[in-house]
């Protein structure tokens, strides 16, 4: 008898390729009863690939699975789940006009021939949910659920099904800052509750603040098994990466000059007629970055797209050096010197069966050098690309690969390289290290501050605190579509950010005077 | 993969286009085999010999310089419908209609060709042309702004304005633009004048020269002008392109346009070069090949040049194979509808031949329907 409790899951050996990629190779992880064992690792590392392994999606070209010690062949998630496996997935897998019960029991049903019991599921649903202090009533519908809610409708839903280990890929990508908080505390529970959880991040402090057990992969191999005492965010950053980072981003001071893009109440409407953004009003400064924190979903990319014309402006005003351009077309704000880092590099910014050069000239294509009258400079669009690739260290085999053939890092370079050569004087970049890898990250990171240094007036939007906190001067925080203040970036904590992040009113100390901050009234959304 | 310091050799590059093309060929030449192999067997299984059939085809094609004269004068309006469908496909567009909007071109350029009497040619053929094609492209324009405007799905439309044109077309054939001279029964227009009839030019059809012409030219739109560029993005990636500030209402419209232009002069070549009217029936099917042609080619306007005339052999070649071996002409339309099912479906081709997906431009048989 050992002191370590028994090991759950147990993987051997895994190797999965894909062609031209070997996405794990000989990755071996033990999960034991009552643990969280982190899987940390940049986009690509293969965290994905093992998970999907593990849940029934893939099947692993050798190597073995056994749970309980007992060697498994798991062929599809249906499968998984008899096993007691249970998966939360970054995109949560639920039909909104449902109750949470109706969504739990979707799949497995209770009742009596073909009618539904769903006393039996709401009974359980409560059990669980006291049982595990998740807070959940089984009536409530679905879309009238905050995020952090849905998230343990998945954790529930997974219990239902006697999951007794449970894999969260990315879980806390969605949350605010006390959202994560109030996450972890569950996970405390459940591993009290002798559950077992794998826990799926590239995040290096929930990582040292939930796990037992560390695992880094990195290009499909596992680089390192720690524990959060011997490791600091440092080491794991350097076994993520493979080399030294620098953490912290050095920026001197701003110096702000006169304002280049001003928004006057601006709303805008979703694709379903929904004002999801609610009177917006903000200023933008030449040679200063204002960061715009939030959880995804509160109408950040409402407002970007509305200010770079992709979506109509519902009321209100958009100038951009005192230029009016309230709803002018995407080429008349583009021509302003508006530079645009769109959020989705893959779908927007992007077209991925094109060459590198082609996408480096892909809104300027129409102008001299490029092209004289219809006719394209193809050498001029050549060099052009050869110049970029060179200056923005783009790591690709030749100006004429596909982008598609490039790393996701090296694709956000090359839309970073494309908007900031331009030299605009203003710089509306979205999500722009999104699911990228470190190194590039350090890049953007320096290419975005030298561009405000520059004197560019910046709007940073960005789900990541951390990065908001590292790089703006100025901080406003959106929430539910409307922006309650603007902070100093200086004075700024991370947990006032996150009060604000959830909704929280604005503290007074701390408000800068903004038209729209004082009287916001806090309009809930799940009013039911 | 993230250190891409080892840069592929020069020499490699330059035959990487060599490389490229004879891969792009693998799925067309295996899809027309397999088609050929397929229709041997049912020739064997109808009980005549595949290898007569076959030699009689290919020489009923190619045997003579009759033959090579009727198969120039099938795969001249192959070309320019093949054309046509290809520059829709590279804006996204799936034009089932080219054989409505051929109609159009060929009924038109008859009116033109008949009503006016005494003109030179050198303006009465270009006149015809002209009015031939953009009445093609007049009707396909219905399509582009019913897409553009509404969202209306462009293979829907698309279809519904082939019957419309089929209609019209009878219409003004048996009626306003009817051939009434002594003796005539049928639905037809008359002869169109002496004047507008397409010369041959050093032997060869002046049609063909035109076909030939608007191949290099669409070439050069679609890969050395910015509306090319424009095109290929709202075709490639339609969010990519509004990011850009690519109107992709107005590309629409424009893609369609031009693809309907295509068609219509090559429904005006058929008639002045071919026909010398227009008569119902005639021209029946060669916008549906134009699809085969298009996919066989994978849309890349100079290849639609030999796969027009690959599908002309067939055509020209089918009355001899059924002379010579006495399987029906139709077998001819059953492989041709088996290679499009190839070309279509091309991974069955490559799950067949184990090949990996291909890199690059992609053709989009249908993207999403009514959005």
């Amino acid at each position: 008898m050992t002191a370590k409790p028994e090991v759950v899951l147990e993987a051997r050996n895994i190797t999965k390729r894909f062609p031209g990629v070997v996405a794990n190779e000989n990755v071996s992880l033990k999960l034991h009863r009552g643990e969280v064992l982190a899987l940390l690792g940049e986009n690509g590392a293969g965290k994905t690939t093992l998970m999907n392994i593990l849940y029934g999606l893939y099947h692993q070209d050798s190597g073995e699975v056994l749970i309980r010690g007992e060697p498994v062949r798991i062929s599809s998630p249906s499968e998984s789940i008899k096993r007691g496996i249970g998966m939360v997935h970054q995109h949560f897998m639920l039909v909104p006009v449902f109750t949470v019960a109706e969504n739990i029991i979707l799949g497995a049903e209770t009742g009596r021939g073909p009618f539904l019991d769903l006393n039996v599921a709401r009974q359980r649903i409560r059990e669980l949910s006291q049982r595990y202090h998740l807070d959940v009533d089984p009536d409530a519908y679905v879309k009238d659920l905050s995020v952090g809610q849905q998230q343990r409708v998945e954790i529930i839903k997974a219990l239902y099904r006697n999951a007794d280990i449970l894999i969260l890929d990315e879980p806390t990508a969605v949350l605010t800052p006390q959202e994560t908080e109030e996450l972890f505390a569950i996970i405390r529970t459940l591993t009290a509750r002798g559950a077992s959880v794998i826990f799926i991040s590239h995040k290096l402090k929930e990582v040292l603040a939930i796990a037992d057990q560390i695992m880094v992969l990195r290009r499909g191999r596992v680089v390192g098994e720690t524990t959060p005492r011997e490791a600091t965010e440092r080491s794991l950053a350097e076994m993520m990466v493979g080399r030294s980072v620098m953490l912290e981003v050095e920026k001197g001071e701003a110096h702000p000059g006169a304002p280049v893009l001003t928004l006057e109440n601006v709303t805008v409407l979703d694709d379903r007629g929904q004002q999801v953004v609610n009177g917006v009003s903000l200023e933008v400064h030449a040679g200063e970055i204002l960061g715009i924190a939030g959880v995804q979903g509160n109408g950040q990319t409402e407002l970007v797209e509305a200010i770079t014309g992709l979506r109509p402006v519902h009321s209100g005003r958009v100038r951009i050096n005192g230029r009016d351009v309230t709803n002018a077309s995407p080429r008349r704000i583009s021509e302003t010197g508006c530079a645009h880092v769109p959020e989705d590099r893959q779908e927007d910014g992007l077209v991925l069966t094109y060459t590198v050069a082609d996408n480096l000239v892909l809104n300027t294509y129409y102008a001299p050098p490029f092209a004289h009258g219809i006719v394209r400079d193809e050498r001029a669009i050549l060099d052009h690309a050869n110049r970029l690739i060179e200056r923005y260290d783009v790591r690709t085999p030749s100006a004429l690969t596909l982008v598609s053939a490039l790393s996701g890092g090296n694709k956000q370079k090359v839309i970073i390289a494309r908007e900031l050569s331009r030299e605009g004087r203003l710089l509306i970049a979205a999500q722009p290290t999104r699911g990228i890898d470190v190194g590039s990250i350090e890049f953007i990171h320096h290419q975005i501050i030298a561009e405000r240094d520059r004197g560019a007036a910046v709007l940073l939007v960005s789900a990541e605190l951390d990065e908001i906190m590292a790089l703006s001067d100025r901080i406003a925080v959106m929430y539910h579509g409307r922006i309650a203040t603007t902070l100093p970036a200086a004075s700024a904590t991370r947990e006032e950010l996150g009060l604000l992040m959830a909704g929280a009113q604005p503290s007074n100390a701390a408000q800068e005077p903004v038209t729209d901050g004082r009287a916001v009234v806090n309009v809930q959304r799940r009013g039911v | 993969m993230e250190r891409a310091e080892s840069q592929s050799p020069p020499q490699a590059d330059r035959l990487a286009p060599v490389r490229r093309l004879l891969r792009a060929m693998i799925v067309p030449v295996a899809s027309v085999a397999v088609a050929l192999a397929i229709g041997a067997v049912i020739i064997a299984l109808s009980g005549a010999n595949p290898l007569v059939a076959y030699s009689a085809l290919f020489e009923g094609g190619l045997g003579s310089g009759r033959a090579i004269g009727r198969t120039l004068e099938k795969a001249t309006p192959l070309i320019f419908g093949g054309l046509a469908v290809s520059l829709a496909f590279k804006c996204g567009l799936f034009n089932i209609g080219a054989q409505g909007q051929l109609l159009l071109g060929a009924v038109f350029a008859a009116f033109i060709g008949f009503s006016l009497q005494g003109l030179p040619a050198v303006l009465h053929i270009p006149l015809a042309l002209l009015v031939g094609a953009i009445m093609g492209a007049v009707w396909a324009a219905i399509a582009g702004m019913l897409k553009a405007f509404t969202g209306a799905h462009e293979v829907i439309t698309t279809i519904m304005l082939n019957f419309v044109a089929f209609n019209l077309t009878d219409w003004l054939a048996d009626g306003p633009w009817k051939d009434r001279s002594p003796g005539n029964i049928v639905a037809r227009t008359p002869a169109v004048a002496p004047e507008a009839r397409l010369p041959d030019i050093a032997g060869v059809p002046l049609g063909m020269i035109l076909a030939v012409l608007a191949a290099i030219a669409v070439w050069w739109l679609i890969w050395r002008t910015t509306i090319g560029f424009e095109l290929r993005t709202v075709g490639q990636n339609a969010s990519a392109a509004k990011y850009a500030g690519i109107s992709v209402r107005r590309m629409t419209v424009l893609a369609m346009v031009a693809s309907g232009f295509l068609a219509g002069l090559g429904g005006a070549v058929e008639t002045l070069g071919v026909v010398g009217r227009f008569q119902p029936g005639f021209n029946v099917g060669l916008g549906f090949q134009a699809i085969t042609i298009a996919l066989l080619a994978r849309t890349n306007p100079i290849a639609v040049i030999p796969a027009s005339l690959l599908i002309g052999v067939m055509q020209a070649g089918a009355s001899r194979m059924q002379f010579n071996s006495g399987v029906a002409s139709e077998i001819i339309d059953v492989i041709q509808a088996i290679i499009l099912f190839f070309v279509a479906a091309d991974s069955i081709i490559r799950w067949v031949l184990r090949l990996r997906a291909e890199e690059g431009e992609q053709v989009t048989l249908s993207s999403g329907w009514g959005s």
